[in-house]
């Protein structure tokens, strides 16, 4: 149990050490490199008088808002198109292209078309959790093997049955998959969407404090997003846990 | 003994890249009631496409394969399939595998009579042990095992099997042929079997179809004359040995004649 612990906090205890010793080696000016102590103390005044906890909450609605959306709407074309050839052969192409484009590279036009507001960021978010999950979902269907729906079809099983009882179990690992790769891409179109054009959210946290020259609170910005997205992570890969308990192997 | 399963006139082609292959050609037999009906034949004769026909996966190009005198349309409970993968589900445990069948509308029933059959089949396969444990956790002949009391859950009045032991070690196969034997003793099904080994074809069966080359017509017939139940020392019998060598030198002369072919053809998969 106390290996556990030393073991888990290890990696963090180096990185904390190496800013140290970064910052009091002298080969930072002090002035550009905020000390972890600095940080934190400038994470507590935050908390206590700036409303932080606001803008975490904030971007992290805003991530979850997105995703849900997405998947909603990724899961059952995913079934549709990883299911059906003739539309595969068509949509793949499309949905490619449009993942392969950086969701940021949208951020310009969708101040255009659609201003600043929360729905030009959910419209983007949903944009890049849809595209990077549909594709994870329809691969994921053409991996599965038919004979399951085969046996399913001697025991007796109707079409809707198939359905519910084989065809979703077996794809609820692609959809866990498809979950944390959304999120990723997501967490990462929503910071730089906050970063360009917000005036909350961690992002526009950051933008703010970078204009006033607060390294302090740029680094407490930063290690906020980082501590957000590891715990989102964590938990997507908890539920996989539960729910993927007779694969052989869980996701790493 | 009542003819249950008829194969009539029937023939299947195929379009390939590289033209029409023809699998089966003209090929008739009848499966009766209780019956124990091997197929032997060399790979990629077509043993395979005759099952999943039976099975109702797909429709001859020509002729019929009757059930009790009407054409097979489509997959049905009445009608258990093994495969060799097994198919078992990898997320249902094992009590949940046998269940799968009786949770479905075509075999509705109340929950007590449920648990009684699937309690019945796991003891009678020896998995009552593992009913809570997945499928991850078990050894290839278990699943297999599994995969036979799935089958027999819904009470089929058939029992097709591809290949069903062909992944397994020698002394887990001899082992499940056994208990093959054990449970159609008690309880009797009709049975078609696809098998490359001559030696379970024999061992298991009232009569071993030997096919063709491609494309699958019926080479020979034998009536195995050994009366059941049958146990593994049946194999160290003269009757058996000759029995065998000569089911196996029709194999060797259709599998060099496939041979030959396939030297020149495309390949049916």
């Amino acid at each position: 149990m106390a290996v556990n612990v030393a073991a888990t906090a290890a990696p963090w205890v180096f990185l904390l050490a190496l800013w140290y010793a970064v910052k009091f080696s002298g080969l930072v000016e002090s002035q550009l490199l905020p000390s972890p102590g600095a940080v934190a103390a400038q994470f507590w005044l935050s908390m206590t008088t700036e409303r932080l906890w606001m803008d975490m909450l904030l971007s992290t609605q805003r991530v979850f808002l997105g995703l849900l959306l997405g998947m909603l709407v990724a899961v059952p074309v995913g079934f549709l198109v990883g299911w059906y050839k003739p539309i595969h052969g068509f949509v793949d192409p499309l949905i490619n292209f449009f993942r392969a484009l950086p969701p940021i590279a949208l951020i310009p036009l969708v101040i255009i078309y659609l201003g600043i507001g929360e729905v030009a960021r959910v419209s983007i978010l949903f944009y890049a959790s849809f595209f990077a999950a549909v594709i994870v979902m329809y691969e994921g269907m053409g991996q599965i093997s038919p004979i399951y729906i085969r046996v399913a079809r001697t025991l007796g099983a109707t079409d809707l049955e198939i359905f519910w009882k084989v065809m979703l179990p077996m794809t609820v690992p692609h959809m866990l998959t498809a979950m944390r790769v959304a999120l990723g891409v997501s967490w990462a179109t929503l910071v730089a969407s906050e970063l360009v054009a917000a005036q909350s959210g961690l992002g526009a946290k950051i933008q703010n404090a970078a204009s006033f020259f607060n390294l302090e609170a740029v680094y407490m910005g930063i290690i906020c997003i980082g501590v957000i997205a590891l715990t989102m992570d964590k938990l997507l890969r908890a539920l996989s846990k539960r729910l993927l308990v007779w694969q052989d192997r869980v996701g790493t | 003994m009542s003819e249950r399963l008829a194969f009539q006139n029937v023939s299947m082609a195929f379009d390939t890249e590289r033209g029409r292959l023809e699998v089966v050609r003209d090929l008739s037999f009848e499966i009766r009631q209780g019956e124990f009906v091997s197929l032997v034949g060399p790979s990629g004769c077509g043993k395979t496409t005759l099952l999943n026909m039976a099975a109702g996966f797909v429709q001859p190009s020509s002729g019929q394969v009757l059930l009790d005198g009407r054409p097979i349309q489509r997959p049905g409970p009445d009608r258990g399939v093994m495969f060799q993968e097994y198919g078992v589900f990898p997320w249902l445990t094992v009590r949940q595998n046998v269940e799968f069948g009786l949770k479905l509308k075509a075999n509705a029933m109340g929950g007590a009579e449920r648990r009684e059959i699937v309690m019945r089949y796991l003891r009678l396969m020896g998995l009552a042990d593992f009913a809570d444990a997945y499928p991850k956790t078990l050894s290839g002949g278990m699943r297999q095992r599994l995969a036979l009391a799935r089958a027999y859950a819904v009470r089929p009045d058939f029992l097709f099997m591809d290949e069903p032991f062909g992944a397994l070690d020698a002394q887990t196969r001899s082992a499940m042929q056994d208990l093959l034997l054990g449970v159609l003793q008690s309880e009797g099904k009709t049975v078609m079997l696809i098998t490359h080994s001559v030696e379970e074809a024999i061992y298991l069966s009232n009569r071993v179809i030997v096919i063709s080359a491609r494309p699958s017509r019926i080479k020979r017939v034998i009536d195995v004359p050994f009366p059941f139940p049958r146990h593994q020392s049946l194999h160290d019998q003269p009757d058996f040995a000759r029995l065998r060598s000569e089911v196996h030198a029709l194999v060797m002369e259709e599998y060099e004649a496939q041979q030959r072919q396939n030297a020149g053809s495309p390949s049916p998969g």
